[in-house]
């Protein structure tokens, strides 16, 4: 029933609940930090996810993600989000990063930004590397919810790496917290 | 890199008779994250879920609020609740064609506020994703489901609680 259940979702996918490993957790220290990174990622999973928790220095910042330290053109994102008031959507091409929101909440004591965000076939050689995520933040009369979709479409490579960073001077504050998990296959 | 395994089925609901609410309470604070599954229909037909939430207690308060984004075959938009007595996720139906996930990542920290990420789907009527805020510093312990306009869940309906330990 889960898996028929998982199936008809968009995020959040979990084939059994043997199958589901943690990896590694980062939480950010007193001070924040721009960059948050998951290294040496193994190989032995057939998908990853990850799912974070943070605050933002402040509101309305824009979150990124690199993988394997490749900063060249070769990302591109769409999404569709809601604000409270009204849908509205973006995409953007032949980025240097894939998006992970364009608009945080503030701090995480107040207005932590929620996600979940799954990779799909991540050590695939032969494949460009898509990823969906649902993101949001809300503070009692403000915040956006996102659905995102991105594409990273270098040389088919494994992924090894994750990094999530902020844009235009964003860090994440104190206490945001970030889980990688591994999904097996059959 | 630490490795375990997760994703740790914690309780199931399956209601054998319509029923107003569904609780889950005594939750373990050895989890990171909660996720909970939602395939359930009410006697009156599509509505949200309300998630109340609470320490020991459930917090009946106006603590709550909720943005959500949804489709409904011609058209998308958004709306919000503020100062509410419950968050809103998932979707139901008349029948049970409808399902949803709720999840509350960190529920058990006693720094911030709680944010919880939800997604509902009903087939006859729409998509749906919401992001809700329980404004408490408080471990979460106790959660209560029911019907967005106070109508039962019908029999057959099921709700699923898991828990995510991070490394």
């Amino acid at each position: 029933m889960l898996n028929i259940i998982a199936g008809s979702l968009s995020v959040g996918v979990t084939p059994s609940t043997s199958s589901y490993e943690s990896i590694a957790t980062v939480t950010v220290g007193a001070g924040g930090t721009g960059t948050v990174s998951f290294t040496s990622i193994p190989s032995t999973y057939t998908h990853l996810q990850i799912r974070g928790l943070f605050g933002a220095n402040s509101s309305g910042q824009a979150y990124s993600i690199n993988f394997n330290s490749d900063t060249g053109s070769s990302y591109s994102y769409h999404y569709l989000a809601g604000q409270g008031s009204s849908a509205f959507t973006g995409a953007s091409t032949s980025r240097t990063f894939t998006l992970l929101t364009d608009t945080s909440g503030s701090g995480v004591t107040t207005s932590p930004t929620a996600f979940v965000m799954d990779l799909l076939d991540y050590r695939s050689t032969s494949k460009n590397k898509t990823m969906r995520t649902l993101i949001g933040n809300d503070a009692n009369g403000s915040g956006q919810i996102y659905l995102v979709s991105g594409l990273w479409f270098a040389t088919p490579a494994a992924i090894t790496s994750i990094s999530l960073g902020g844009l235009s001077g964003a860090t994440f504050t104190q206490y945001s917290s970030f889980a990688l998990y591994g999904i097996k296959g059959a | 890199m630490a490795a375990g395994s997760t994703y740790t089925p914690i309780a199931t609901t399956t209601l054998g008779s319509n029923q107003a609410s569904v609780t889950f309470s005594g939750i373990s604070g050895s989890y990171t994250d909660l996720i909970i599954w939602t395939n359930a229909a009410n006697t009156a037909g599509n509505a949200a879920i309300k998630v109340q939430v609470g320490n020991s207690s459930i917090d009946t308060g106006s603590n709550y609020s909720t943005t959500y984004l949804y489709g409904n075959g011609s058209t998308a938009t958004s709306g919000r609740t503020t100062s509410a007595t419950s968050m809103i996720a998932a979707r139901t139906a008349s029948t049970l064609t409808a399902n949803g996930y709720i999840t509350l990542q960190n529920y058990s920290n006693t720094t911030t506020y709680k944010t919880m990420l939800s997604r509902g789907n009903a087939a006859n009527e729409m998509a749906v994703a919401y992001v809700g805020l329980w404004r408490s510093t408080s471990a979460i312990n106790i959660i209560t489901l029911t019907d967005e306009n106070a109508n039962n869940f019908i029999s057959g309906s099921t709700f699923t609680l898991y828990g995510i330990a991070a490394a």
